[in-house]
């Protein structure tokens, strides 16, 4: 009965944080789908709401990134953008869809940059 | 595709294999498809200039030069104009067309300096048959850009309208020619029928304009120039092709306009990103 509880008790210590991220992940994925109906309705200050969140819940998450880099985009916050593009390809680097997005990104902020500084 | 839609098409069909086969197939394309959803965005990107201060806008004249089929002065002045009526939270003084050519060539012929002579070239037969004070390209109009930094003048011209953000500058509008390679699509059939296209690259003459506007934003109240940029864009026609003066100027203004709203107001930029599940 002992040994029994003892297997129990490992099994569940051992599990602990792969669970704990596995929660973490669908907490955060909740979010994130959350923030891509609400995006898509046009609400982009929810929407980066839910995506930052999702980010604070699970910062392992390159989608939650990449998603709240265009919330930032879309509010012509660029530098935020662009720390947050870096981070989902840096998480996620051989996602093209997310290259895609910072590309864009960097297209039109570069431009911008560059007729400021002229 | 959604999970629903592909239900509904493996409802239709009769075969109980087939069905599962193809049933897996779009339920794993729908949930592969449902992973990253395409959306349009507005990036915002803010004013050059903060214009808050003003109420008014004079789009005084320009200074212009290049081929003489467009008066490139009042046209440039009527389509900013137009733009910003349209465009922008300023007020737009209607107000008579500054010949600001004039103005600054009387304003050489007063100075000390002999009269201007187009590109340098003072000498020979040919000159003298040219109007000297005409201009031509970039150097003929160094010769007037004093006008610009004469601060009494702007002061002067912003008092009598009550102090407004005054737009003036040079625009210079000139043709272009050139020849060389050019990238071309031609197609062809292949022995079996197909349409097929190839790239090619082949000599050709081509000619059209360059306009290069250099605008030029002043302070109506203390007749200091405020900001300035030069804006240049060029196009290319075949050399057969016969375009008006007048429609390849709007064509390039066209591609300019943006970046000018954009150093008064903020203005968005449309395109699409993807969100990511």
């Amino acid at each position: 009965m002992l040994s029994r509880a003892v297997v129990v008790a490992a099994a569940l210590v051992a599990f602990a944080p792969q669970a704990h991220a596995g929660d973490a992940r669908s907490e955060a994925k909740e979010q994130v789908e959350f923030g891509i109906k609400v995006a898509q309705n046009g609400l982009w200050k929810e929407a980066a709401y839910r995506w930052q969140k999702a980010v604070e819940i699970d910062p392992t998450y390159a989608a939650a990134w990449n998603n709240l880099a265009v919330a930032f985009e879309q509010q012509g916050n660029f530098e935020k953008a662009r720390e947050a593009y870096e981070k989902a390809v840096e998480l996620d680097p051989k996602n093209l869809l997310l290259r895609q997005n910072y590309d864009l990104f960097k297209e039109i902020n570069d431009r911008t940059k560059r007729r400021r500084d002229r | 595709m959604t999970a629903r839609s592909a239900v509904a098409i493996v409802s239709r069909l009769s075969n109980p294999v087939s069905c599962l086969v193809l049933g897996l197939g779009l339920l794993a394309g729908a949930s592969a498809c449902t992973s990253f959803y395409e959306i349009p965005i507005e990036t915002p990107i803010q004013p050059k200039m903060d214009v808050s201060m003003f109420q008014r806008v004079l789009i005084a004249g320009f200074i212009g030069g290049g081929t003489e089929d467009v008066d490139a002065n009042l046209e440039t002045v009527r389509l900013l104009r137009s733009q910003l009526r349209t465009k922008s939270s300023l007020r737009v003084i209607e107000a008579e067309v500054m010949q600001l050519a004039d103005i600054a060539k009387e304003r050489a012929r007063g100075e000390a300096s002999p009269p201007p002579t187009p590109g340098g070239a003072a000498d020979g037969p040919q000159a003298q048959e040219q109007d000297p004070t005409r201009i031509r390209n970039e150097k003929d109009l160094e010769r007037y850009q004093s006008i610009f930094s004469d601060v009494a003048f702007w002061k002067q011209k912003g008092e009598e309208y009550q102090g407004p953000l005054i737009i003036t500058g040079t625009v210079l509008f000139s043709p272009l020619s050139t020849a060389g390679y050019v990238p071309v699509e031609r197609e062809y059939f292949d022995q079996l029928g197909r349409r097929r296209v190839i790239q090619q690259r082949v000599y050709q003459e081509r000619k059209g304009f360059t306009l290069q506007p250099k605008l030029i934003y002043i302070d109506g109240r203390t007749g200091a120039t405020l900001y300035s940029e030069t804006l240049r864009e060029e196009i290319l026609y075949n050399a057969q092709q016969n375009t008006p003066a007048l429609s390849s100027y709007f064509e390039l203004m066209d591609k300019l306009i943006p970046s000018f709203l954009n150093t008064l107001s903020t203005q968005k930029i449309r395109g699409t990103r993807m969100l990511v599940k």
